[in-house]
């Protein structure tokens, strides 16, 4: 732990990002602006609010570059419901919008953003079921 | 190596093995999902001790209090006894010892117990008579010395349970009590922080006993009740409550009348509207939801966007069985 400059040169992006607390930080701002925006607030209407949050919490943990199990097919699944729906890429836009309004306000450096936001983007295919 | 008993059955739980993973190896059926600790899906209880902390990460505190734990990140550090959510564990038998009308609509209902029986002031019971029909209710007290349980029981239009207690039940009758359930309660701590209740008609039996909860743990933060119905007759308690808010400098009520007839002395309009109109941010608030459950989702939505956070929100929603004739 003396050699500060090379503990930081080998963290991890989410040890970078502050880890699980910064999760917990991000969590209740983020499902905040999901839930206020008109565009993509009726694909969370009718879900229960701590289930969801429980959710949240596992997308940004991965976004994060954290501990995470993603399966591609389990999130298809997931969403196939919300692809009938009308779900599109617009909507996942408006999430990736904002993933990164919520890091700007916790004062993540922009690099980070750019990395979370590239983990987040990954999903895409699998979100929208292409 | 751990043993793990649930139900009549006992497994070992391999070294490095989680408690999902042996439950899984021996066939037991066990919801999981993410495996990681994030979805809770694997949410169990450990009935004897207290589960690692590493295996309640994330999960609300009154549900860590009550030694829930998710088995998908719990390795176990002694022998465990578990139950799934929905398994039970022993009932107690109660006598009811006081029965007196509230209001034309809403009974008070008091039981005593010989036996043990552990109870957060908030949590509910399911009250099952002779014959097998059984209801939740609230707990409306806090744990005493004198092994009462209290009830408020609204009378419902067509309900089997609360026409019975309303003209059938008798002083003296006994009626078997489930464990005590439900995650919707007052823990010590943070005893500066602002509380906001909002309950509508029975709704306040639960809230009722996480103030008295509250204040006996010397909560010091503002308290703030807001009691709702639409007409007269489920509003309750008005002089208990303004009496408590004659006592306690910090705690706050308002009774709130959302139908026609109003009186002096009641504010009109719907409880939850009139709660969150009245505070700017409940940005590190706690607030707890009792009663209708539309108004319960609602508010916990309205609350959750006006500040506080989910952690910090507590509700029981009252859903009424639907009984086909």
């Amino acid at each position: 732990m003396s050699d500060s400059q090379e503990s930081t040169a080998n963290q991890t992006l989410y040890e970078k990002l502050g880890g699980e607390a910064a999760v917990n930080a991000a969590v209740d701002i983020f499902y905040r602006k999901v839930l206020a925006d008109y565009r993509i607030n009726r694909f969370f209407d009718n879900s229960d609010m701590e289930k969801q949050a429980a959710k949240q919490k596992a997308f940004l943990t991965m976004a994060f570059g954290g501990p995470n199990n993603y399966n591609g097919t389990d999130m298809r699944n997931a969403h196939a419901r919300l692809v009938k729906m009308g779900l599109n890429s617009s909507h996942f836009d408006a999430v990736m919008e904002h993933l990164g309004a919520t890091l700007i306000e916790l004062s993540v450096p922009q690099e980070l953003i750019a990395q979370a936001a590239a983990i987040a983007e990954s999903t895409r295919n699998d979100v929208l079921g292409k | 190596m751990r043993s793990i008993t649930i139900g009549e059955s006992t497994f070992s739980c391999q070294p490095d093995e989680t408690v999902l993973e042996t439950l899984l190896r021996e066939n037991v059926q066990i919801p999981n999902g993410c495996r990681q600790g994030l979805c809770q899906a694997c949410l169990m209880r450990s009935l004897d001790n207290s589960p690692p902390v590493s295996a309640q990460a994330g999960l609300k505190d009154t549900l860590q209090k009550q030694n829930y734990f998710l088995a998908c990140v719990c390795h176990p550090e002694q022998d465990m006894t578990i139950a799934l959510p929905n398994q039970r564990g022993a009932s107690i038998e109660a006598c009811v010892i006081r029965k007196q009308l509230l209001t034309p609509d809403i009974v008070h209902l008091v039981l005593e117990y010989q036996t043990q029986f552990n109870f957060f002031a908030g949590q509910f019971v399911n009250l099952k008579r002779p014959d097998g029909l059984t209801r939740s209710y609230s707990i409306a007290n806090i744990p005493q010395h004198e092994n009462i349980l209290e009830f408020h029981i609204r009378r419902l239009p067509n309900g089997q349970f609360s026409s019975w207690v309303y003209d059938e039940l008798e002083v003296g009758t006994l009626l078997t009590v489930s464990e005590a359930q439900g995650s919707c309660h007052y823990l010590p701590g943070r005893e500066e922080q602002p509380l906001m209740l909002v309950g509508t008609g029975s709704g306040l039996a639960p809230l009722y006993g996480i103030i008295a909860d509250a204040l006996a743990q010397n909560h010091s933060g503002p308290i703030h009740l807001f009691h709702g119905s639409r007409d007269l007759n489920g509003l309750y308690f008005i002089d208990e409550m303004r009496e408590l808010a004659a006592e306690f400098d910090n705690f706050h009520y308002t009774a709130c009348l959302s139908g026609e007839d109003i009186e002096s002395g009641h504010v009109r309009g719907r409880a939850h509207d009139i709660a969150l109109s009245s505070i700017e941010t409940l940005s590190g608030w706690r607030v707890f939801l009792c009663g209708h459950p539309e108004m319960v989702n609602q508010t916990k939505r309205m609350a959750f966007m006006k500040g506080a956070s989910m952690g910090d929100i507590y509700t029981d929603a009252f859903h009424v069985l639907q009984v086909e004739k």
